[in-house]
């Protein structure tokens, strides 16, 4: 059928040399990870090891549990009154699911884009001065304004936002928006950065200029990011870890899932067969 | 798949057929009947509406004034401060009611008896007395001079100047007896009646004279109440709320207590009387008749009200703006209050001016306290006997005096009013921050 072809691994291009991973520092390590909602499990022992300056792909089908498991990494997960995660999570070695450790400093370290661009209803300076602000990252003004600026050049948006550093964020088009929810998570100096679909709100053009950005990103910070779009996985991600019914199935080099898979779901899947 | 059988329904043309035209002319009706019910209703209710604004605006608005007699008197220095020291005693017990008295007598000479010189002066409101003390009070150095006074006639003069005392019915069954009305005429063809505006009405306290009785003590003593009233029930209930809603895990506990909160604002008001009757006053020894006594059973009553507003302003902050927070590592302290807070403010703030303005018309509760004592001073205090706006126009519509009749259409009035401008600022508020996100 036409629409499964779309799909079929052999119109998943990726250009000699990508898809690789370049790096070989572990950043985070996830041990035997459930996740429980109530009496439901949406996430069964999955291990894996995720490396530093590079962009892991999260791939599977819908409610396989790919957004249940990156939101384990940050423990956001906790503010879900019923879900219940067991298993270790290491951050530089660093269980972040012991009870010494302070969720909130995780989320300062684990930083978080979301599916739908969710600016805070403050002026574009507010939005990126935030968390710089509450973290206690700059002691003068001037540093807090270079952190915002920095930050909104690394997002790609400072050009188009300078002038108007004090109107609300919520006026800008949802592309914008994301880049600057993305430079609001930079400003807080995270060394992971979690992408929860962050293009699925957004118009093509858009989504483009947020892929190009996690590439330049890459260089600096582990990311990790879930995606429905496996053009999106393949253009843009070294690793792809294919998860289906809450099961870790297959994790790879992205080129190896998409043109190699070994397993026959992961096969199914990126060539259209379900999902 | 035309062809399958000729018995069923033809599946091609079923939304041409002739039964699919009656649906749809049924359907047409069951709208319009629909429409032509919610019309009538609607203007039902206004109806009611304008029947209760009319009446009691065309009761009320002839409070708003009021008949005088000019009242000009030579002050007399030898009979007001005979030692010309201007002393406040002095002056304070000069025999004001003489020179009244001689003023109105020196109008009829030829009224000489003891007892018709008594009703004749009784034209007079006792509070001119009064207030031509007041007055010379308040301008010492007018004694020995001549002043124009305009005091107020009595509350029986004043129903009959007003139309609403018959002069045409026998004597025997008015208030006002001819030998009475004759003077009334008499001083009106001198021109010394004169129609002015009720400001005894606004800035006197309750009186039992009518034409001396005001609500400002009753709306001093409501804005006591009501500020106990806020400063109790506004922190408490929006804390208890944000508590709740945010942070309270969600158990069969908090559910009970949910409940319970909604019980709550379902009690009568009277019981919230009855308890700050038997806890407030009886057990801790509060002052009777006080505002804060008063204010803390209104915010017990206003509790629910500000509480289950406030639930709703803050549930109805979208749950992207908390994600967005708590993804930067804001604590849930952090998140709460520097941006869930803001955004359910107006919400809040809503629910606490309906919830006030719920608080600011009950009476009930207040009778149970023994706020509806007559009280003639301004309240300097929370702690002191007041009156409050609800209770005063129960004691007026209480009160046997006809001109207590327009008088308590004219308070409530006032109170409508207070009432329509705290409603109209909490539509505002709602309309000026409405989702900004």
């Amino acid at each position: 059928m036409a629409l499964a072809e779309q799909f079929d691994s052999s119109n998943v291009d990726i250009p000699p040399g990508k898809g690789v991973a370049t790096s070989t520092e572990v950043k985070m390590v996830a041990e035997g990870v459930d996740v429980y909602y109530g009496d439901k499990q949406a996430i069964d022992n999955v291990s894996m090891e995720i490396l530093d300056k590079s962009v892991t792909a999260f791939i599977g089908p819908s409610g396989c549990g790919k957004s249940t498991f990156l939101r384990c990494l940050n423990r956001m997960n906790d503010t879900i009154d019923i879900a219940k995660v067991t298993g270790r999570i290491y951050l530089d070695g660093e269980d972040i699911n012991s009870s010494e450790v302070d969720p909130v400093q995780v989320r300062a370290r684990v930083g978080m884009v979301f599916q739908k661009p969710n600016p805070f209803p403050k002026s574009i300076y507010e939005n990126v001065a935030y968390g710089p602000r509450i973290h206690g990252l700059a002691s003068t003004r001037e540093e807090l304004d270079d952190i915002v600026k920095g930050s909104l050049a690394r997002a790609g948006l400072l050009d188009e936002v300078e002038s108007r550093m004090h109107e609300p964020g919520t006026g800008l088009s949802g592309g914008q928006q994301q880049r600057l929810c993305i430079a609001r998570c930079i400003a807080c100096n995270p060394e992971v950065i979690l992408m929860d679909e962050p293009t699925s709100a957004l118009d093509p053009i858009a989504s483009a200029r947020i892929e190009e950005l996690i590439d330049e990103l890459r260089e600096n910070y582990c990311i990790i990011i879930v995606t429905h779009n496996m053009q999106q996985a393949a253009r843009i991600s070294q690793k792809t870890a294919f998860f289906h019914l809450g099961v870790l199935v297959e994790y790879e080099n992205t080129v190896d899932i998409f043109n190699n898979p070994r397993d026959e779901r992961t096969k199914d899947y990126i060539s259209g067969r379900f999902g | 798949m035309t062809d399958t059988s000729s018995e069923a329904i033809d599946k091609t043309r079923v939304h041409q057929s002739e039964a699919a035209a009656r649906r749809r002319k049924a359907r047409a009706n069951a709208e319009r009947r629909f429409q032509t019910y919610g019309v009538i209703a609607v203007l039902i209710a206004l109806a009611a509406l304008g029947i209760l604004i009319f009446s009691i605006a065309g009761a009320g608005v002839t409070a708003f004034w009021q008949h005088s007699i000019k009242l000009e008197v030579q002050l007399d220095e030898a009979q007001i401060d005979p030692e010309g020291t201007r002393d406040l005693d002095t002056l304070r017990r000069a025999p004001y009611r003489t020179i009244v008295r001689d003023y109105i007598k020196g109008m009829f000479p030829e009224v000489t008896e003891r007892r018709d010189v008594r009703t004749l002066t009784k034209l007079l409101s006792t509070g001119a007395v009064t207030e031509l003390r007041e007055y010379v009070l308040a301008n010492p150095d007018q004694v020995g001079s001549k002043v124009v006074l305009h005091v107020p006639v009595s509350d029986d003069i004043d129903m009959l100047l007003k139309g609403q005392i018959d002069a045409s019915l026998p004597e025997s069954d008015r208030r006002v007896s001819d030998q009475e009305i004759a003077w009334v005429r008499a001083l009106q063809d001198k021109g010394l009646i004169e129609r002015e505006f009720n400001r005894r009405l606004f800035v006197n306290s309750d009186s039992r004279e009518p034409e001396l009785a005001g609500i400002w003590g009753a709306v001093i003593g409501s804005f006591y109440t009501m500020v106990v009233t806020l400063a109790l029930a506004f922190p408490i209930g929006v804390m208890a709320a944000i508590y709740l809603e945010e942070f309270a895990p969600k158990n069969r506990f908090t559910d009970f207590i949910e409940v319970n909160i909604n019980n709550l604002a379902a009690v009568p008001s009277i019981v919230f009387g009855l308890l700050g009757l038997a806890v407030f006053l009886n057990t801790w020894q509060l002052p009777r008749s006080a505002p804060l006594v008063g204010g803390m059973v209104l915010a017990l009553m206003t509790f629910p009200t500000i509480i289950i507003a406030s639930r709703a302003a803050l549930k109805a902050v979208p749950p992207s703006i908390r994600e967005g927070a708590v993804g930067v590592g804001a604590s849930p302290l952090q998140t709460v209050f520097h941006h869930v807070l803001p955004l359910a403010m107006p919400g809040i703030l809503t629910g606490t001016i309906i919830g006030m303005a719920q608080a600011l018309g009950e009476t009930a509760p207040l009778l149970m306290i023994g706020m509806v004592a007559f009280v003639a001073d301004v309240p300097q205090s929370i702690t002191e006997p007041a009156a409050a706006l609800p209770v005063q126009i129960y004691l007026w519509a209480d009160s046997p005096e006809r001109a207590f009749v327009e008088r308590t259409s004219a308070a409530i009035i006032i109170l409508l009013s207070f009432l329509i401008v705290m409603n109209i600022l909490a539509v505002l508020l709602r309309q000026r921050f409405e989702r900004r996100w």
